[in-house]
């Protein structure tokens, strides 16, 4: 116990003490900002990988590190879709995962955002449209922002989620909001 | 390996590893087989090529590998409509091989399990798409299929099905539990749902240029598979690679290793209920992702490796803060390695759970990483030592318990001996050139790549076409040896343990699916 607590108090805390470039730390600090103005409350992420090469999925895990430290934002992945108000969606979507992603897309509660992750999200990237892919997330359901990159850095992925929720407003968000945070 | 008892002798394939090609007849692919079997050969791959407009039918190759290097055998089978004898009997492993070679190539094995396993009813099940001929329509609609999955019947059974879409940041697949209670009586995986069409997108590309998606097959181990393509480039080409070059490439493929393993121990401690191991090994990941980018102009290192060498020299200032990082990591992991090793609530969670002994291991051909903690000692970086791993002479780790913290204190072991060499890397880096032209390979031509990644051994075969194009490319991951065995490894386990099992195989559905 005593080593972990030794441990802890030697890393000390990484999401300041870093020496990082400089709009890293900004972009969390505006984002927390925005979560809290836009949504008034924390914003919950669903991620779906709808056939992605597990890059972006690897940059989307760092977020979660002390650097990031995206859960301080305000920010939570969730397990469900109806738990989420955005989605986080990744890869070229594979014709086997488009039923799949079409049916999260359905138990997201209204109003949803979409965001399309990757070069492969954004364009279909390397892999294209084939008799397996379909190409760009926006190909299977409406995407509200596309982050390129491949894979996008975790800045890229903050300023990226950052844009879409200032930049997002919701057509019915009074009536349906309600219904958001059963 | 030695076939001469059966008469047959191989014609040795170009390249870095020992590899020799063997054209079997029907009668002598599954006597070659179980020879390989009984001479502890371990089956790499099993794929067939569409040869029907060269005369020359459809070709099944299978790559075995021992200590001695690879051999494939190659038999002829004339059209799609014959059949060709089940390896599985030998191998288990090629049963989900065969599937899915059927699934892209059309023609199938003697198998009784003639399921699906990559067509998830998005294309008309009697079109192949690795038959040249064939042709895709823009009509065809994403379907939906029933799969046979197998059932457990009795008092209490019940079953779970989870997935194509998991709850946590993962790759989509579908996993179907038979549990009574709590305790897993079978588990069976449906995978198949990120197959995106990578084998036919080769087809599409420049010789030169595949190398980008050679190393987005599975993003955790784009150097792996980058260095894999290159060396069957390199091979038919007959291309060296300048001394520099090769220790960057190792410098990078060591530098993979040690950030997914560092990945690893952080979810692991997070899904053993010890979240302050994730912040932590988090932490020295993100370090270590950080320093790449600087260094070598990416995070993960993709398209670092090109053929005839690596993408960009490595300044003298990041070799030295890579040198740096290297003792500053150990002593940090060391600490860390303590903590876990004495932490009661950990270690229960760990030891005897997700257990594949190494006999089970031996048997289903549990290959890399996994297999290494089952007792199976293979690594070729140290069967086949390469330039530089011949000078840096890296030490195998292995354990026998099989279990999840057999895993984990094989991740630990590599990590730290991965320092080690990185700091020898440096140490020996020469200087000069960091890539040579790439002579453009003559056709109709096939060379190998073996690599063993993070993962486990990484494997390529390339056959060139005309003019510098593509006319087969087949990449294989360890994670087709390892999955059946998680299926295994999870019997009589309870089903909340299911996550920390499957993160310590941690295998890739991208690199599988294809
Ligand atoms: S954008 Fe790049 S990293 Fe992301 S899924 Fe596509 S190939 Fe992989």
């Amino acid at each position: 116990m005593l080593t972990i607590l030794r441990q802890i108090a030697v890393t000390g805390i990484k999401t300041e003490a870093m020496p990082a470039p400089a709009d890293e730390n900004i972009v969390v600090a505006r984002l927390q900002e925005e979560v809290l103005r836009t949504l008034g409350r924390a914003l919950t992420i669903r991620q779906v990988d709808a056939g992605s090469c597990n890059g972006c999925e690897l940059e989307i895990h760092a977020l979660a590190n002390p650097y990031y430290n995206i859960e301080g934002a305000g920010i939570r992945f969730v397990a469900s879709p109806r738990h989420a108000d955005m989605l986080l969606v990744t890869g070229p979507v594979s014709k086997h995962m488009a039923i799949a992603l079409r049916r999260t897309y359905d138990a997201t509660p209204d109003p949803k955002l979409v965001v399309a992750v990757g070069d492969c999200g954004c364009m279909g990237g390397i892999f294209g449209e084939s008799y397996a892919s379909l190409g760009r997330v926006a190909n299977v359901i409406p995407v509200d922002v596309a982050i390129p990159g491949c894979p996008p850095t975790p800045t890229a992925l903050l300023q990226g989620i950052l844009a879409a929720i200032t930049a997002h407003t919701p057509p019915k968000a009074e009536p349906e909001s309600s219904s958001r945070t059963e | 390996m030695n076939l001469s008892g059966l008469g047959l002798v191989g014609a040795q394939l170009p390249g870095a590893i020992p590899a020799q090609r063997v054209p079997v007849s029907s009668g002598q692919l599954l006597a070659a087989c179980r020879l390989g079997w009984e001479q502890g050969s371990r089956l790499v791959a099993l794929w067939i090529s569409d040869d029907r407009d060269r005369a020359r039918g459809f070709c099944l190759h299978i790559a075995l590998h021992d200590q001695e290097g690879v051999t494939l055998l190659e038999y002829t089978i004339p059209d799609a409509s014959s059949a060709y004898p089940d390896i599985s009997t030998i191998f288990p492993a090629a049963n989900r091989m065969q599937r899915a070679a059927f699934d892209l190539v059309g023609v199938a094995s003697e198998s009784d399990d003639q399921r699906p396993w990559l067509w998830l009813a998005s294309w008309p099940i009697d079109k192949f798409p690795l038959q040249r001929d064939f042709v895709a329509s823009p009509k065809w609609e994403p379907g939906e299929e029933t799969y046979a999955f197998v059932k457990v019947e009795g008092d209490g059974v019940h079953e779970i099905p989870v997935g194509p879409v998991h709850a946590g940041i993962i790759e989509p697949g579908h996993f179907r539990f038979q549990v009574v209670g709590e305790k897993v009586l079978r588990l069976e995986e449906r995978l198949g749902y990120v197959h995106k069409g990578i084998e036919k997108r080769f087809e599409s590309l420049r010789i030169g240029e595949a190398h980008r998606l050679a190393g987005r097959v599975s993003g955790d181990s784009t150097v792996a598979y980058a260095w894999a393509y290159a060396q069957a480039v390199e091979a038919i080409a007959d291309a060296a690679v300048p001394p520099r070059a090769a220790w960057l490439r190792a410098l990078a493929l060591e530098r993979e290793r040690i950030a997914n393993h560092l990945g690893d121990l952080g979810y692991l401690g997070n899904d053993g209920g010890f979240a302050f191991g994730l912040a932590q090994f988090s932490r020295l990941k993100e370090d270590v992702l950080r320093l790449n980018l600087a260094a070598f102009g990416h995070r993960m290192m993709m398209d670092y490796v090109v053929p005839g060498g690596v993408a960009s020299s490595l300044a003298a200032a990041y070799a030295a803060q890579i040198r740096e990082q290297c003792p500053a990591l150990e002593r940090e992991i060391r600490i860390l390695r303590d903590i876990y090793d004495e932490h009661a609530g950990l270690q229960d969670r760990f030891r005897t759970c997700g257990r594949a002994p190494p006999d089970l291991a031996q048997q289903l051909g549990l290959t890399g990483l996994c297999g290494r903690a089952s007792g199976q000692e293979f690594d070729l970086r140290c069967d086949f030592p390469l330039p530089p791993y011949d000078v840096i002479a890296p030490r195998k780790m292995t354990q026998t318990d099989g279990d999840v913290a057999a895993r984990v204190t094989v991740r630990f072991d590599e990590l730290l001996e991965s320092l080690r060499l990185c700091s020898a890397l440096i140490d020996g880096l020469s200087d000069g050139e960091v890539n040579a032209p790439v002579p453009e390979p003559p056709p109709y031509r096939l060379g190998l790549g073996f690599i063993e990644g993070w993962r486990g051994p990484v494997f390529i075969a390339l056959e060139t076409g005309p003019d510098g194009t593509i006319r087969r490319c087949h990449p294989h991951d360890p994670s087709w040896s390892n999955w059946p065995v998680l299926e295994h490894a999870v019997i009589g386990n309870i089903v909340p343990d299911f996550p920390l099992i499957n993160k310590s195989f941690n295998l890739t559905y991208s690199g599988h699916d294809l």
